[in-house]
């Protein structure tokens, strides 16, 4: 069986950073994995700009971003599989992949990278009742059908749910053409970031309707119309509000899910609160020598902080095969307290932590003045205020290194408070 | 002279400032609402001159893919977005084509190219 240092799953942005970050500490040997026919995954299709402001201090279009990474590969001379499948992998490492060149083939992997990225929520996963006529999309297939091969979607579109890939769709949809009559939200607050839904949808009169969702699709054949309705506090519709909205086409942006099946293949432990494997602060998984990086972990706003966590993988994995530094437990566990839907890592091993810790969190609702706390027991380690905090803002604190030494307890809480007044 | 008076959301940082901008003489309007400078700036480049980058694809004959990404290398005026996508909608290109070559150059006499952003090889 083939032997390689680092195999890395996925070849989007977050891993070809990591297998970039792995190769720049040395390591020889690296395989990288990719079933769609090109490098550079969902950053493909996403041919608006904004990306790279942090990393490369220019604002790029998603196919500049990943062609600059796409770059770094071919100098650093890194072998792709393309048009190839990761099917599974081992506790011990084995990876299985099938690709209609080579078939089924099982490669052994001193380390492994998991880069499989995430998908999107479609029609099943929010359980929309109605027929099932053709014109109901994902936000992304949509993106994907008209930026890359060259398909309208539809002329008369409703859109349901204000994540950020939607708010950009709504925007590249209208400029081609379509009318997009409105963008539903079924909670108070839009999903996205605030500067899409100003530049995508107020720049272009689009209506955004808070508070509304869709309660039958109608349509045999083709889509025709759908159902809207109001909803109430807890998000349900409110009966008897139901109005009919004529359309050709439902564009569903409600949510990405990290994809895990080959973390599961592996017995990797998930996180139920982000949907991806429990990590230490290298990205190391609870499975040792299996790490994990990107929107496979948690799903991010921004790729610079894909990249940035994918370099922290990218490293761990190497030292791991460089057996540079042991295989501590990981011993402290962070755990998200009240007003906290997450935080990243959700472990972590005091003596691998080099300057800082840098936590990644989301809170779970829209919070004005307040501020995030990092507490050891009773004890508070940090306290960062904070002017404005949203769910679709991903959060970053970062704790010193002394910080984490001084611990007393075993658990760290992290926990986000508002100001009154 | 036209009175201005907007509401303006700052997306300069994720805060979301509601900034009011109102007044008669364009070169002094009253902003309020802002807590920061970038936000003052922001509201007032929004009323006086609002810019946009363009974003879309052009038709590819012979590449690998059907459409070529391209964009705006500069910001264009907003009013000028449609009348742009239909100079652009007109447009095929021919593969190869490398990263940043320049597909329509001086756009609608805007000053800016619109630019490729991606290479594509030939088939």
């Amino acid at each position: 069986m083939e032997i390689y240092d680092i195999v890395v799953i996925g070849g989007g942005p977050a891993g070809m950073a990591a297998a970039v970050a792995a190769r720049q500490m040395g390591i020889e040997k690296i395989l990288l994995i990719e079933r769609d026919r090109e490098l550079g995954g969902i950053l493909q299709q996403c041919i608006h700009n904004g990306f790279g402001l942090h990393n490369f201090k220019e604002d790029l279009t998603g196919p500049e971003f990943s062609e600059r990474y796409i770059q770094r590969i071919e100098e650093l001379d890194i072998p792709c599989k393309l048009d190839t499948m990761g099917l599974s992998i081992t506790k011990n490492r084995e990876v299985v992949f099938v690709n209609s060149r080579e078939g089924l083939k099982t490669v052994k992997a001193r380390a492994i990278v998991l880069a499989m990225g995430c998908r999107e929520r479609a029609r099943g996963a929010v359980n929309i009742p109605g027929s099932r006529p053709a014109g109901v999309f994902t936000a992304g297939t949509a993106q994907r059908l008209i930026n890359i091969e060259g398909y309208m979607v539809g002329k008369k579109i409703m859109m349901l749910g204000t994540g950020d890939i939607g708010l950009i769709m709504a925007r590249r949809l209208t400029l081609e053409g379509s009318n997009v009559i409105a963008v539903l939200a079924r909670k108070p607050y839009p999903g996205g970031l605030m500067r899409n839904v100003v530049q995508c949808l107020y720049d272009y009169d689009i209506p955004l309707m808070l508070q509304h969702t869709i309660v039958e699709i109608l349509g045999k054949d083709r889509v025709r119309g759908v159902l809207v309705a109001r909803t109430d506090e807890n998000s349900l519709p409110i009966p008897g509000t139901e109005e009919l909205y004529e359309c050709d086409t439902l564009i569903l942006s409600v949510g990405l899910i990290p994809e895990n099946e080959l973390s599961l293949s592996a017995g990797i432990e998930l996180d139920r609160r982000t949907g991806g494997p429990i990590v230490n602060e290298s990205r190391e998984t609870r499975v040792p020598g299996i790490f994990a990086c990107g929107n496979v972990v948690h799903v991010h706003d921004l790729v610079d902080f894909v990249v940035e966590e994918s370099e922290m993988a990218g490293k761990g994995a190497a030292r791991f095969v460089q057996r540079s530094v042991e295989c501590a437990d990981a011993s402290i566990a962070l755990l998200p307290g009240r007003g906290l839907k997450y935080v990243v890592p959700q472990r972590v091993t005091a003596a691998n932590v080099e300057d800082g810790l840098d936590l990644f969190l989301r809170v779970n609702r829209v919070y004005g003045p307040s501020y995030i706390e990092v507490k050891d027991g009773r004890e508070s380690i940090k306290k960062v205020k904070r002017p404005h905090m949203s769910p679709g803002e991903m959060e970053r604190v970062r704790i010193n290194r002394r910080n984490i030494e001084k611990m007393k307890g075993s658990d760290l809480i992290v926990e986000a408070v508002g100001v009154e007044g | 002279m036209n009175e201005i008076q907007r509401e303006i959301i700052c997306i300069v940082c994720p805060t979301g400032c509601r900034i009011n901008v109102s007044g008669d003489d364009p070169q002094a309007l009253s902003i309020t609402g802002s807590e920061c400078k970038r936000g003052k700036e922001y509201a007032l480049k929004e009323i006086t001159d609002p810019r946009r980058t363009l974003i879309t694809t052009v038709q590819l004959n012979h590449g690998r893919l059907r459409r070529l990404p391209v964009r705006t290398n500069v910001e264009i005026p907003k009013r000028s977005i449609f009348p742009c996508m239909e100079v652009v909608n007109r447009t095929e290109v021919e593969a190869p084509v490398e990263v940043g070559q320049v597909i329509i150059s001086d756009i609608l006499g805007t000053g800016a190219d619109i630019v490729a952003t991606r290479s594509m090889t030939r088939v």
